[in-house]
């Protein structure tokens, strides 16, 4: 009796991690739902949901059902290894899109490289996700520009076109996102002639900036490049101008946010960023994903949820090429993609698995992120 | 030379802060020798209560100041009665581990969703800022207000400790309170009182906080926490002065550092400070060894 309860027990366990079957193919979504940049996450789940429903209604993907696996990782590094642990080893996903920041998505690259999963960042753009010391993780790929390129488009465009002399850079010490475009904005910056009058760093948990911008008044700087995200770029963005700084603000993509304008008001307006994508283009790819994103959700896409919708199609792309479940054939298949057309314009796969795309520049116009222009790479 | 006052006038304005928090630090200390971590949670806690005041109730500003006293005024009390009471007698250790729980609880119990939720929240401005302008030192209406607040705060504090009846009994127990329960002082009483009381600072200090730096999260107290416990062991953890003291010199190493080296060495610098002091004089600069008044 003993005997069959042990084989019925082990049964059951066998039960429970059983393979998948060929009809179904799981897909894990890291992203950050509640914390600093929740406004983020929200959106890359909504759209992911979005496309995961899209072609499940139309017979899912390489005939396969997609399940979807969605955890939240607070842009807490510690929280995001803990969630791709467990998307990879209890829910034994077999592709993950993820996570949304640089430092959250490091981690993740890293389980995804050691459990051959391959996992697609929609908006982490520090070159550290997909290259580590020199070494491609080659399970690792991304739907959006790389920081460095942004860095430069941002310095060109202080330059060339609002012709500004003396820039002063604030950055996060604690965050590679935040680090690493600081640096890459003020090297451009340099070379195209101009000057970096103030370079400090604060740490993450800081609130009071007036001994920073008391010394950035001091300095004259005429521009002020803020690489953060928006709750912090809010903060700053305010004090600065209580200190009296007249200065233009500018910043990278970690402004686009409703809650920017929110949180700063008046501080950010007339402020320019650089995104991956503008509602206000159109292109019918962009029209039409606007309208259907506005009928589900009352709001309009920003950038974050654009490029989700285009990592999560990527990836389905890749299955379906790969006409397969199986996580190294899917890899393969990611890596060599070309021509692919989603809404935040056509990408192909560069050799360290970033998407080469263009990038537009926004203006914070009453209250409201206006289109300026594209820059292609 | 403005540059230097106008860096000094920053200091400042986060000094006072810190100092309302380091006084709840050194009176807990002062009365029942125990570092209540959870201190700066109760900071927390009182900024929230500023927020829903301001947001929710569109109370005046008095109005919201009074609040955030008496709410966090009583959440210290409830957290001495259940959390260290029952330790009083206990071993040190169990206390102080126990304090480390609270103020966790606290942090993570706040951030549930059907409480004050897991996110960053902007606080509103209750008036509009300005600045005066001196001699090219420019001052806000934020600073002016926190100078006025903390001040008065702290003048009250002196009084409540050396001219009223509870003030005396509040001496009495730190120095021995045993003695002072024989003597007819309702221990219990007195401690629960001086929770209240250094609460009732550290929720002003958190509304003072939300004005100035207008967001808040449940962990926002972590760090203005560890700043003021070192402010008070810096200026000698027990002293009412000290803890002032020490929460000034924080605040100027703080923004001096930024200001002249790098603002990387900030957190650095602060804490090289405290550990000369301690060295020099481990007591803390106005500590009084063996005889901590409250």
């Amino acid at each position: 009796m003993k005997k069959v309860a042990a084989v019925a027990a082990a049964f059951l366990i066998l039960a429970g991690c059983k393979p998948q079957t060929a009809k179904e193919i799981r897909i894990g979504l890291i992203t950050p739902l509640t914390g600093d940049v929740k406004t983020f996450g929200e959106s890359v789940k909504n759209a992911f949901e979005m496309a995961v429903d899209e072609a499940n209604k139309a017979g899912g993907v390489a005939g396969m059902r997609i399940i979807p696996f969605i955890e939240d990782d607070r842009n807490d590094p510690t929280e995001a290894s803990n969630a791709a642990n467990k998307l990879i080893k209890q829910d034994r996903v077999q592709a993950i899109v993820g996570s949304v920041t640089s430092k959250a998505t490091i981690p993740v690259s890293d389980l995804a490289q050691s459990g051959k999963i391959p996992a697609i960042t929609p908006s982490a753009t520090n070159p550290k996700v997909t290259v580590a010391d020199g070494k491609r993780k080659d399970f690792m790929f991304r739907a959006c520009f790389i920081d460095p390129f942004q860095g430069k488009v941002m310095a060109k465009f202080a330059r060339e076109a609002l012709f500004k002399e003396k820039a002063a850079v604030l950055y996060d010490a604690s965050n590679d996102y935040s680090k690493g475009i600081a640096e890459y904005f003020s090297d451009a910056f340099r070379l195209m002639g101009g000057k970096v009058v103030a370079y400090e760093s604060y740490g993450k948990d800081d609130v009071d900036f007036s001994a920073l911008l008391t010394k950035v008044k001091a300095s004259g700087a005429d521009i002020v490049f803020l690489p953060d995200y928006y709750n912090k770029v809010g903060l700053i963005a305010r004090q600065a101008r209580e200190k009296g700084i007249g200065a233009s603000l500018i910043g990278p993509d970690g402004w686009d946010s409703p809650d920017l304008v929110k949180i700063a008001g008046e501080a950010v307006e007339g402020g320019y960023f650089s995104n991956h994508y503008s509602p206000d283009d159109t292109r019918p790819e962009v029209v039409a994903w606007v309208k259907k994103y506005k009928e589900k959700f009352g709001q309009t896409p920003d950038a974050l949820g654009t490029l989700a919708y285009d990592a999560t199609n990527l990836l389905l792309e890749a299955i379906r090429k790969a006409n397969s479940g199986d996580p190294a054939k899917i890899r393969d298949a990611l890596a060599s993609i070309k021509g692919f057309k989603g809404v935040t314009g056509e990408s192909a796969m560069d050799v360290n698995g970033n998407a080469v795309k263009s990038a537009v520049i926004l203006q914070i116009v009453n209250g409201k992120q206006k289109f300026l222009k594209v820059v292609n790479p | 030379m403005e540059y230097f006052l106008q860096q000094v006038l920053n200091g400042l304005q986060i000094g006072f802060v810190y100092a309302l928090i380091a006084l709840g630090y050194t009176m807990v200390y002062g009365i029942v020798r125990l570092i209540n971590f959870a201190h700066g949670d109760v900071f927390m806690v009182g900024a929230f209560i500023g927020l829903y005041a301001i947001e929710r109730l569109q109370l005046p500003l008095a109005a919201v100041f009074l609040l955030a006293v008496l709410g966090s005024a009583l959440l210290a009390i409830a957290m001495e009665r259940v959390a260290y009471r029952p330790l009083r007698e206990a071993p040190k250790i169990a206390a102080l581990i126990t304090a480390i729980g609270v103020s966790l609880f606290l942090e993570y119990f706040t951030a549930l969703r059907q409480v004050f939720g897991p996110n960053y929240y902007s606080f509103p401005r209750p008036f509009a800022v300005f600045s005066w302008e001196f001699g090219g030192i420019s001052v806000t209406n934020i600073q002016a207000i926190i100078f006025l607040v903390t001040l008065c705060s702290v003048a009250l504090l002196r009084f409540i400790v050396h001219r009223t009846r509870m003030g005396k009994a509040m001496r009495a127990v730190s120095h021995d309170h045993v003695t002072a329960g024989l003597m007819g002082v309702n221990v219990d009483l007195v401690i629960s009182f001086t929770f209240g009381l250094g609460a009732a600072l550290a929720g002003i200090g958190g509304v003072l906080y939300g004005i100035a730096y207008p967001q808040v999260n449940t962990f926002m107290g972590v760090m203005p926490g560890l700043k003021a416990f070192t402010a008070a062991v810096l200026g000698g953890i027990g002293s009412i002065p000290g803890a002032v003291l020490g929460a000034l010199i924080m605040g100027q190493s703080e923004t001096l550092t930024a200001a002249y080296l790098s603002s990387t060495y900030r957190d650095g610098i602060a804490f090289v400070i405290l550990i000369a002091v301690l060295l020099l004089r481990p007591t803390g600069i106005l500590g009084v060894p063996g005889t901590e008044k409250v």
